[in-house]
C-alpha cells in the first residue's frame, strides 16, 4: 500500500529542520557541511508556512490527477508507476513554468539558476535504502510522519471509537 | 543505538557490550535518540539572544540572512562561537580562584588541612608578582601570592601578571593587537556585554576579544590553577601507574573520583592509605580501598600520588557498569547527569559535593576546605558501608589494564633533560634543530560519541611520533593514550620514528609525556615559552616547529583552550568543525586569516591521519622559515624541500 506524508500541525514547532533536511539531501554530497562549504543552492521542497500562531509545514501530496504532469508539455514531470511518487527529469525540463502555475498547493518553485524547478521526489532514492523521506527523519516532534493512509486512518477510527466508548461508559455510570 | 566501539579499548567494548545486554542506556544510545541533530545549530547560525528571536539564518541563501535585529550569519556566529569561551574560560578560571582561595586559608587559617607542599615553586609565582621572597616566613609569602592571584580575576586597572610572562614578541603583539588580557572576570563579562542585543556586530572585533577572554583563561585562571596546584599539592614529577576499568579490584572497596579539581581529590587520596579506613574496610569484609579516577580529577592525583586512570570522559558510565563501583564522587565539569540513571542499576552511591554541581536525586555531601579532611573521611566511610550491598553476580570487571608513566611538567622536562642541577631545555631544542626531532604536538582534548570513540586520538599520535614529532598531552588524550600503551617509554620503539626513538632512549622518557589536567595545558605555555627562551628556534611561539590538536573536542573549555592556543602562534587542529561554517568570512577568517594577526589558526579535518598530515605541514613551513634542516632520517610522511 501506498505511504503518504502526513501533518500534525499541533506537533509542529516551526524549527525548519526538514528544511534544511530536504535541501542537504538534494546537494551533490548529500552532506551538510560539504553542501555549504561548496555554496550549494540545492533548495528545499517542503515550507513551512505560517498561520495566526501555528507553523504548518505544506509539502507535496503527490496528486492522483496531478496537474503539474497533465500541464508539462515535455513529460519532464511523470511517474515511474501507478504507485510511485510524481517526479521531475530535469534534462526534459524547459524551464516553462506551467507546472509553478498548475500547482494548487504552490509546492513547485523555480530552482536557483532558473533552469528548471524543485519539486518533492519524496527521496525516491531513500525509500528504495527503506529510509523514511529525509524531512520525516529530520523531524524531532513527530509533526511529520510518513505511513500508510489505510494505517493512519484506522489510528483515527480506533481513536474515533476509543472516545466514543470512553463517553458512553460515562453516560451509564451516572445513569 | 551505536553497534561497536570499533577502536576503543578493549574493556570499554566489553562494558559497552555490558550495557547493551543489560538494556542501560548510556552515552552512545543517547547519542543515536538525538539523531538528526539541528543543522542551524551546528552551523553556528541559530541565535537565542534576544526575545524578538530566536531567529535562524538560511544557510543555503535562499530564506532569510539577518536576523529580526539585522544581525547575519557572520555576526551570529562569531557571538555564539566566543560566547563559548566564555563557557570554557569561565569553567576554567572559577577552577584556578578557588585553588587560590585555599592556598589563601592554607596560608592564614593555622588549623587548615592544606599546607605548602612546594615553597620553590610558591617562591617562583611570587617572583611573578613582585613578592619578596628572602628571609621571610613561607605563611606570609603564601598569602600575598594568593591575594595577588586573586587580583588577577577582578583587578580593576592594568594587565594579568602571568600572561606578561610570555614570550616578549608574543607580548607586544598582544599589546599591538589589543587583546593583552586585563583581568580574568573583566573579559568573560565583557564577552556578555559585546555578544548581547545590538553591541558588537563586526565579527572579527568580536573573535579578537575572544581571543583576549580566552588568553586570561590559558595565561591566567588555568595558569593559576596549574601553579597553585602544585605549591598547594606539589609540582608532580614522573611517577609510574596503570590504567583502564581493569585497576577496579573486585574484593576491595572501589571509589572513583570523577571532576576536575584537586581539592577534595586529593585528601581522599591520601586517606585511601590511611590505615584506620582500611582496616574498617577490612572488617566489612573487603581486602582493601581501591581509588581511581575519571577525567581531569584523575589526572590531578594520578600525576601526584600515581592514583590509576579508571578511564575518560567517556567511560565514566561505563565505570559503573562493572557493577564493582562502592561510590562514585564528583566535583566540577564533564560529569554526565546521566550517571544518575546508570548508578541506580547498581547499588553504587553517587556523591555529589561541590555547591556549584548537583544533579537531581543524588546524594550531596557538600565540601568545604576548612573541613576537608572531616569531610573526605565521610564519603570514604560512605563508601566502605556500601560494600556490603555489592551483588556479587552483578560484578563484572575487565582484566584490560595498561601501564604509563606519567607526571611531566614544564619544570621536570628542564630537569629531565639537562639534570637536577643544571636544568635546561638546551639538548630539546638542539634535537629540534639538528632535525632529529621534525617539531612537537600538543594533541589533547575530550571524547565525543559524535566520532569513533578513540579513533581520532590514537591515529593521531601514532602518526605523529612516527614522524618524528614529540606529543605532549594532556586531559582526555592523555587518558586515551595511556589505555593504548603510548605513556610507556616503549611505546617509542614499536610505533616511533628513528629520531624520536634516540631522544627517547638518551633522555629516558615516552614519546607522549603526559602533563596533567585540561588547566594543565597552561603547562604546555610554558614549556613553548621556555623552548623560545632557550633560543635558536625564533623569537616568538609562532616561530616554533609545533602545532595542536583536539581531535574528538566536545566541551566550551576545548574552544577556549584552542582561542587560546591560537593566540598564542599555535596552529591548532580540531576534528569536527567549530559552530562556525554558517559563515563563510568568520571560517575563513579563523582558519586562514587569523594567521597573519596571531601567527595561529584554526584548522578542521575529520580523517585523523590527514589531519597529523596537515599539522606536519604546518611543522615543516616552520622548521623551513628558521631556515633549519630537514628531519635527520627519512621520514614516512615525506619532508618537502
Amino acid at each position: 500500500m501506498k505511504k503518504k506524508i502526513f501533518i500534525n500541525v499541533k506537533k509542529c514547532l516551526g524549527c525548519k529542520s526538514c528544511e534544511l533536511a530536504c535541501a542537504v539531501v538534494h546537494s551533490s554530497k548529500g552532506e551538510l557541511q560539504s553542501a555549504i562549504y561548496a555554496g550549494e543552492k540545492p533548495g528545499h521542497r517542503i515550507k513551512i508556512e505560517v498561520y495566526k500562531n501555528h507553523a504548518v509545514p505544506v509539502h507535496c501530496n503527490h496528486c492522483e490527477e496531478a496537474a503539474c504532469m497533465l500541464v508539462c508539455p515535455t513529460g519532464a514531470i511523470h511517474r515511474e508507476n501507478d504507485q510511485g511518487p510524481v517526479l521531475i527529469d530535469e534534462t526534459r525540463c524547459i524551464g516553462c513554468k506551467m507546472c509553478v502555475q498548475a500547482c494548487p498547493f504552490g509546492m513547485i518553485d523555480v530552482s536557483a539558476d532558473g533552469k528548471s524547478v524543485l519539486k518533492c521526489d519524496m527521496c525516491i532514492a531513500r525509500l528504495e535504502e527503506g529510509k523514511e523521506p529525509a524531512c520525516v527523519a529530520a523531524c524531532i516532534t513527530g509533526a511529520l510522519y510518513f505511513g500508510n493512509e489505510e494505517e493512519v486512518n484506522k489510528k483515527k477510527r480506533k481513536k474515533v471509537a476509543e472516545q466514543l466508548v470512553k463517553s458512553q461508559e460515562q453516560q451509564n455510570d451516572s445513569e | 543505538m551505536a553497534k561497536e566501539l570499533k577502536h576503543a579499548d578493549k574493556a570499554s567494548q566489553a562494558m559497552f557490550k555490558r550495557a547493551k545486554e543489560e538494556n542501560v542506556d548510556i552515552v552512545w544510545d543517547r547519542f543515536e535518540d538525538m539523531q538528526p541533530q539541528c543543522g542551524f545549530g551546528s552551523l553556528g547560525i541559530c541565535c537565542r539572544i534576544c526575545s524578538m528571536g530566536p531567529c535562524r539564518i538560511d544557510p543555503f541563501g535562499e530564506g532569510p540572512q539577518v536576523g529580526v535585529c539585522g544581525a547575519n550569519a557572520d555576526t551570529i556566529a562569531a557571538r555564539n562561537l566566543v560566547r563559548m569561551i566564555a563557557g570554557g574560560a569561565a569553567a576554567h578560571s572559577d577552577h584556578g580562584r578557588d585553588i587560590a582561595h585555599t592556598l589563601l586559608m592554607a596560608a592564614t587559617n593555622p588549623n587548615s588541612d592544606y599546607g605548602i607542599k612546594d615553597e620553590d615553586k610558591l617562591k617562583d609565582v611570587a617572583a611573578i608578582y613582585g613578592i619578596e621572597t628572602k628571609d621571610r616566613d613561607i605563611k606570609e609569602i603564601a598569602k600575598e601570592v594568593a591575594h595577588a592571584a586573586l587580583m588577577e580575576f577582578g583587578q580593576p586597572e592594568g594587565y594579568l601578571k602571568m600572561a606578561a610572562t610570555a614570550p616578549e614578541a608574543r607580548v607586544k603583539r598582544w599589546q599591538e593587537l589589543g587583546i593583552m588580557p586585563r583581568a580574568v572576570d573583566r573579559e568573560i563579562v565583557e564577552i556578555m556585554h559585546r555578544t548581547h542585543i545590538g553591541v558588537d556586530c563586526e565579527y572579527k572585533n568580536v573573535v579578537r576579544h575572544g581571543m583576549r577572554a580566552s588568553l586570561g583563561d590559558g595565561w591566567g585562571g588555568s595558569m593559576v590553577a596549574t601553579e597553585i596546584s602544585d605549591i598547594l599539592f606539589g609540582t608532580p614529577n614522573p611517577i609510574r601507574s596503570n590504567s583502564n576499568l581493569g585497576v577496579l579490584d573486585k574484593d576491595n572497596v572501589n571509589i572513583v573520583v570523577h571532576g576536575h579539581e584537586p581539592t577534595l581529590s586529593d585528601i581522599i587520596a591520601v586517606l585511601s592509605q590511611d590505615e584506620k579506613l582500611i582496616a574498617k574496610a577490612k572488617e566489612k569484609g573487603a581486602k582493601g580501598i581501591t581509588l581511581a579516577g575519571i577525567c581531569c580529577t584523575a589526572n590531578e592525583i594520578l600525576m601526584r600520588h600515581g592514583i590509576p586512570l579508571a578511564g575518560s570522559f567517556l567511560q565514566q558510565e561505563l565505570s559503573l557498569m562493572t557493577g564493582a563501583v562502592e561510590l562514585m564522587v564528583v566535583d566540577v565539569q564533564c560529569i554526565m547527569p546521566g550517571l544518575g540513571t546508570v548508578a541506580k542499576c547498581f547499588h553504587t552511591k553517587l556523591i555529589t559535593t561541590s555547591p556549584k554541581a548537583k544533579i537531581p536525586g543524588v546524594e550531596h555531601i557538600e565540601f568545604n576546605e576548612d573541613e576537608a579532611v572531616k569531610i573526605a573521611t565521610k564519603i570514604l566511610e560512605t563508601a566502605i558501608d556500601n560494600f556490603a550491598n555489592r551483588k556479587k553476580k552483578a560484578v563484572y570487571i575487565p582484566k584490560d589494564t595498561e601501564k604509563l608513566v606519567a607526571g611531566f611538567t614544564t619544570e621536570s622536562v628542564f630537569r629531565f633533560l639537562g639534570g637536577k642541577y643544571r636544568g635546561t631545555y638546551r639538548p630539546l631544542n638542539d634535537a629540534i634543530i639538528a632535525g632529529r626531532l621534525r617539531g612537537a604536538a600538543g594533541v589533547i582534548g575530550c571524547s565525543n560519541p559524535n566520532v569513533d570513540y578513540e579513533e581520532g586520538h590514537i591515529k593521531m599520535v601514532k602518526e605523529l611520533i612516527k614522524n618524528d614529532v614529540a606529543v605532549v598531552t594532556t586531559g582526555c588524550n592523555a587518558v586515551t593514550c595511556a589505555k593504548h600503551g603510548l605513556l610507556r617509554p616503549e611505546a617509542v620503539f614499536e610505533y616511533g620514528g628513528k629520531g624520536i626513538q634516540e631522544v627517547c632512549r638518551a633522555v629516558g622518557i615516552p614519546p607522549v609525556l603526559h602533563l596533567g589536567s585540561c588547566v594543565d595545558n597552561s603547562r604546555i605555555l610554558r614549556v613553548l615559552t621556555e623552548i623560545v627562551k632557550e633560543g635558536g628556534l625564533g623569537d616568538d611561539i609562532s616561530d616554533l616547529p609545533a602545532a595542536g590538536a583536539a581531535p574528538e573536542w566536545m566541551s566550551e573549555k576545548a574552544v577556549s583552550i584552542g582561542f587560546y592556543f591560537v593566540a598564542s602562534g599555535v596552529y591548532t587542529m580540531i576534528g569536527h568543525p567549530l559552530p562556525v561554517t554558517g559563515s563563510k568570512n568568520l571560517t575563513k577568517y579563523i582558519t586562514e586569516e587569523l594567521e597573519d594577526e596571531v601567527g595561529g589558526m584554526w584548522a578542521f579535518e575529520l580523517d585523523p591521519i590527514e589531519a597529523a598530515h596537515k599539522m606536519i605541514r604546518h611543522i615543516d613551513k616552520k622548521r623551513k622559515a628558521l631556515k633549519l634542516k630537514p628531519p635527520m632520517y627519512e621520514q614516512a610522511f615525506p619532508y618537502e624541500e
